[in-house]
This record gives structure tokens, sequence and C-alpha cells, in this order.
């Protein structure tokens, strides 16, 4: 707990809202960003959930070093997940932790079954995701990002992976947790999809659930991936409709526009 | 039978495009159930029963056939190895890029960091691409410079038939010579005819999902050519002259060069 953080009486009001003031079943506001977030990367992608931030760039697919890693029938994805020292209230230590190598893990595992690796043999394909600002909800933020960087760096993929957490405060289901929900309620499932034929690339749980609570968080949770499918698809789609004879500043204020409207923090 | 896209739309990874017996091509996969879905982000395509995606971006894979603009990075008994961008490195064998008898030490052709356009004989997954420069205009590129652009927009830069490339030539009077691996090389005229072509190549990679863009880097190229002449016409009065004097030696150095080859 930082200084000057207290536990809450709360986390669902009498009223049924939350800290935030979101209903159970509501995201928190989204702010999805494709392409030139890096520019020398291959591709890259931010995502602001909430007051969490986070940047990804890919590398790749390029020559895999150290050699000795090299798979001979499939290309190697190395993600690399990093919180930045100012990302928390708290300095966050510099130093790799196994918080970040187990997430780094657990992004690979959610990411690999939807990209074709096998089309580049002794490559590699490096995802770099930072996290700029936590609060709560950074693996699954960090799927999405990196899904749309991947996306936009032309990796041939079966399809966007959105990811998202549905956790439990208060003996009420919530989707899309933030910090204070994530450290002092009763646990947490985040999980991640390919939407068109749901299969399940990632799910985790902390907590304990009953078993209807569980099928009813993964529910809720398959639910909110596809709507934050959709969101994924728009953002791709916005980075690159772009009307002939525009001017290249143009384009970058309309952008702007759109994603101000986005992204008003509290609303509700 | 359905296509579920407008013609040279922009689609992402895992979007339905076609179910029934449509064609899978590049950019594209068939699930169990005779779906077609976009495997990128791109323009969808049909053409006949095929479905494919343009990719907006993407590296170099090479294929069989492409001529690619490389740059030596060692010399290795008579072998060359050569970066032709993208995943892979490349090897040339001294057999197929010089005419026999040739001397042991191949450093004498080419040596390392020298740029060459070369054709890629064979690849496969296992084995990694085998160029050759036995062809019409395969030979060491000579002075010039590069532009990299996107693999992916090679296809728009050379345009229908030559169209795009052939009017930039012929507009700014420069050599060019495009590699299917994204590299642009690029001689003759003068420093701003270049900087001009490097302009315009960079349009073309950053428009290149955008209409009538053929006409509109005409547009540009003859203004900033516009722009040009209006500051030339303004420098000849201030410079002094000995300046241009070595400037026109310089020029004429270049051309020669050119007419050797």
């Amino acid at each position: 707990m930082s200084p000057g953080e207290e536990k809450p009486d709360y986390l669902i009001n009498p009223e049924g809202l939350r800290l935030d003031g979101r209903r159970p079943d509501e995201m928190r506001p989204l702010e999805l960003k494709v392409g030139d977030v890096i520019r020398n990367a291959d591709g890259s992608a931010s995502i602001k959930q909430g007051n969490t931030y986070i940047v990804a760039a890919i590398y790749g697919p390029r020559e895999l070093h150290p050699r000795h890693l090299a798979l001979p029938d499939r290309a190697y994805l190395r993600c690399n997940y990093r919180m930045t020292t100012f990302s928390v209230p708290d300095r966050k230590r510099p130093a790799p932790s196994r918080r970040e190598r187990e997430i780094s893990m657990v992004i690979r595992n959610a990411l690999e079954p939807a990209l074709f690796l096998e089309e580049f043999p002794e490559a590699v394909i490096d995802v770099y995701i930072y996290v700029l600002q936590a609060d709560g909800g950074t693996r699954c933020a960090s799927i999405n990002a990196a899904s749309l960087a991947l996306a936009d760096a032309g990796v041939p993929m079966r399809s966007l992976v959105p990811s998202i957490a549905v956790g439990k405060a208060d003996g009420t289901l919530l989707v899309d947790l933030g910090d204070m929900e994530d450290k002092y309620g009763g646990g947490d499932v985040p999980m991640a999809i390919i939407p068109h034929t749901e299969s399940i690339t990632l799910l985790q749980q902390d907590g304990s659930f009953t078993r209807e609570e569980l099928l009813e968080a993964m529910r809720m949770g398959i639910n909110a991936c596809k709507v934050l499918h959709e969101r994924q698809k728009d953002a791709i789609k916005r980075a690159y409709v772009r009307e002939p004879g525009d001017d290249d500043d143009e384009y970058e204020d309309d952008l702007e526009d759109d994603l101000g409207e986005a992204a008003i923090p509290g609303e509700d | 039978m359905a296509t579920f896209f407008e013609n040279r739309e922009i689609v992402v990874p895992g979007q339905l495009l076609a179910e029934g017996r449509y064609r899978s091509s590049f950019g594209t996969y068939v699930s169990a159930d005779d779906e077609v879905f976009s495997a990128l982000v791109g323009l969808a395509e049909l053409r006949g029963n095929t479905v494919r995606v343009v990719p907006l971006h993407g590296v170099y894979i090479p294929r069989e056939g492409d001529r690619v603009i490389g740059t030596i990075t060692f010399v290795a008994g008579n072998n060359w190895k050569v970066d032709i961008g993208g995943p892979y490195g490349a090897s040339l064998h001294a057999n197929n890029a010089l005419r026999k008898p040739y001397d042991d030490d191949i450093s004498k052709y080419y040596d390392v960091g020298d740029v060459i356009a070369a054709e890629v004989a064979t690849y496969d997954r296992t084995t990694g691409p085998y160029l050759s420069m036995k062809g019409r205009g395969l030979r060491k590129l000579k002075g010039g410079t590069i532009v990299e652009v996107s693999p992916a927009k090679i296809p728009r830069v050379i345009g229908r038939k030559g169209s795009m490339i052939n009017m930039i030539k012929d507009k700014l009077d420069i050599q060019a010579m495009v590699g299917q691996n994204g590299r642009i090389w690029i001689r003759g005229g003068d420093l701003d005819s270049l900087q001009i072509a490097k302009k315009a190549f960079k349009m073309v990679a950053e428009q290149s999902h955008t209409k009538n863009l053929t006409d509109r880097v005409a547009q540009m190229i003859d203004e900033e050519l516009a722009k040009l002449h209006e500051n030339d016409e303004n420098e000849e009065t201030e410079e002094t002259s000995a300046l241009e004097d070595g400037e026109e030696v310089e020029d004429e150095e270049e051309m020669e060069e050119v007419n050797e080859e």
C-alpha cells in the first residue's frame, strides 16, 4: 500500500455503483492508438484503460540473436513486459522482477495461438511492453495493446486478441477491475479470447469462486472481450482511413479529436 | 457462397471475408468450415473466386524470381553474404555472379559494403535465400543513394505497368531501380531532384492505400520543382560565380559515369 492510500469502506456503494461510479458490468473508459506510437518500431500501439497506460512495440520478424534460441519450424515470440519505475505510487525497483517475468510468459502464451509463427522459421518477433502508469489490469491491457501492435507490424495472425479481467468484490462480479478493486476485492479472473471461435488463450484465477460464479465471470468476460474486440477493429481502421488530398496535419487533428471523446475520465 | 467485404476495403486480422467455395490466397486463411478470414491488416481483393489481402505493412519474405537490392556484409571463400532486409540473410555464390575464370579472391569484384542488384534464385523455409546475378540489369550499383520503404508498398511504388516509377523518373530525370525487398536505388539528376524523389517515394509509402495517388504525387513533384526554379532564379543573382563553376564540374563527372554503363 502506498502512503496516504487507505482501504475503502466499501467497493460497491448502496446504489450498486463502484468506486469510480461504474456499474458492475461496465468497462473503464478505453483509448486505443495504433501505429506511430513508437516510430522506429515495425509496429506499435498504446492503450489507456482507466488510469492504466501502456505502450507496446513490435520489432521483427527479424534475425534471432542469440542463434541457439532459434526454432527450426517457427518464429520465436519474445515478450518483454516491463513496468517503469514511475508507473506506481511507490517507486518500482528497476530490476526485472519475478512478477514481470511471469507476466511476460503469460502474455506470450496468450498471443502465440493467434499468430502464424510457422511462416518465419528461425526468426524472432520481439514484443516490448512498457507500463507507463499502472492502475490494475495491466496484463490484460498489455495483451490488448500487443495484439494491435502485432497487427500494425503486419505479422500474419488468426485474430486480434481482446483480453479483460472479471473480479469479485463484496459478493458482486465486476468487469474490468481497477487497482483498488484488485487489491481489496475477493479475487479476479483475467482472460483473453480469440473472438470468432471463442477459444480461450488466457485464463487465470486469483481468490476463490464458486463454480457458478466462475462460469458467470467467464460469460461476462467473453462478452466484454467482444465489445473490446470491436474497439480494437475500429482503432486499426481509424489509423489507416485517410481521405485523399488530406494534409498530414489535418489528419492528426481528426485523430486526436476522436480519441479525446472516448476518454473522458470519470464519466457517468 | 458469399463475400463480406467491398473491394479494396481495409480489413483486420480475424475478419470474415467470405464463406463457401472461395480460394484463399495471400494474407488470408481458411477455417474448417470453408470460411475465409483475413490474416493481415490490408486491402481485401476478390479476383475470380480468389480472395487475397494486400498488406499495408510487413517484412520482406523472399520469393524465387524477386529482384532485390542488397548490401554485401561478408566475403566467405567463394560466397558473399548479402543483407537483403527482412529476417533472413542471403548468400550469393561466385558461380552465380561471375564469368569463369574468376580470381580466387572474390572481394576484388564485390567487397563488404557494396550495393548490388540481384535476383532470388532459390528460397524455401529450410534453406536461406540464394541469390543470382545472372540476368539483365543485375550488377553492382555504383554511387547513388537508397530509399527504404516497406516491402508491402513496392507494388504501389511501381504502379500499374510501371506508371508510378516511370512518372517519377521522367519528371525528375533520374535513374532508379526498385527491389522487391523495399529498397529503391536512385542516382543522377542533382541533389534537389534526389531529395524530391525521396519525398515522392515516402509519400507513396504512406498513402499507398488511397486513390488517385499517381496524380497527387505528380502534382507534388511539379510544385516542388516550381519552388526550386524560383529559388534558382533568386540564387543566381546572389551567389558568386566561382561556386557555380565548381558545381558544374561535379555534374559533368557524374554524367560520364552514367554514360559508361
